[in-house]
């Protein structure tokens, strides 16, 4: 793929959740994250365009293998101006995926820096175990 | 010799005219919206005041310095690009959905700008650009004055 390609159409448009599973309960709408996912030898990388997340409003979860991201936006909204144009719209992030790799989610390092969070998921490492045979 | 527009081999030749002519509609169909939709990134809103505008993008993981931003009198011009994720050796992507590259907008404002105050910044992958309208621009109010 080219490098100085230029960015895609359908990036200009976020994708909106649709309502499956759970519902939610916060008055906002839920957009769907774009993410690049990669795995090295040691680990699952997680990126995920989320603008107007920091820190502090990302909620990440892993049960069982169910690796789920929430980041929660409050706009920022221009003081003493009204919104007269809008080509996107604000909300939420949430996104689900199931990892088919073991975890070892005392290590799960994440980060958010200019509206991208980075996951890093390491894998356990495969330990191959001698089973003692006892004959009597 | 004139062919004969009932033979077997004319009504083919006619059938396979009408496919290219479809195909040709919906290319132009396909293409046309999508063509114009290609410059529309990055997304803007814009909020406006008596006073000016602020217009917002969301742009997340660009580098600010990345960033060019230039005003003449009432486009605004945004120029940026997005660094594609580098990858090792050995290394594979699962999905790979974030766009990367370089983009770029003009945007016409229903006012001129006064280049020479107009702020731009960049927090959490929201760029936010406040452009106060020209004080030329402004309407003028004029006093009537009885005699």
């Amino acid at each position: 793929m080219a490098e100085s390609k230029e960015i895609e159409v359908q990036e200009a448009e976020k994708q909106e959740l649709a309502e499956s599973g759970a519902e939610r309960t916060r008055a906002q709408r839920a957009f769907v994250p774009r993410v690049d996912i990669y795995e090295t030898n040691e680990a699952i990388a997680v990126i995920a365009d989320m603008p107007g997340v920091d820190a502090g409003s990302v909620d990440i979860t892993l049960e069982q293998n169910v690796l789920t991201i929430n980041g929660y936006v409050n706009e920022k909204r221009p003081e003493g101006y009204t919104l007269a144009y809008a080509e996107y719209r604000t909300g939420d992030f949430v996104r689900s995926f199931t990892l088919s790799n073991q975890i070892d989610q005392d290590r799960i390092e994440a980060g958010v820096k200019d509206g991208v969070l980075r996951l890093h998921l390491p894998k356990i490492k495969p330990t191959s175990k001698k089973i003692a045979v006892s004959g009597s | 010799m004139l062919s004969n527009p009932f033979s077997v081999r004319s009504s083919f030749r006619e059938m396979e005219r009408l496919r290219r002519e479809m195909n040709d509609l919906f290319e132009t169909l396909d293409r046309g919206p999508r063509m114009s939709l290609a410059t529309t990134y990055p997304a803007m809103n814009v909020w406006t005041n008596p006073d000016g505008a602020v217009v917002t993008a969301e742009l997340p993981g660009v580098n600010p310095d990345d960033l060019e931003i230039s005003v003449q009198g009432d486009t605004l011009t945004l120029r940026g690009a997005r660094n594609p994720e580098p990858l090792n050796e050995g290394e594979a992507f699962h999905r790979r959905e974030r766009g990367s590259g370089k983009f770029q907008r003009a945007f016409q404002l229903p006012f001129a700008v006064d280049a020479s105050k107009v702020e731009a910044s960049y927090e959490l992958g929201v760029l936010s650009i406040t452009l106060p309208r020209a004080e030329s621009d402004k309407p003028k109010k004029i006093q009537v004055t009885s005699a």
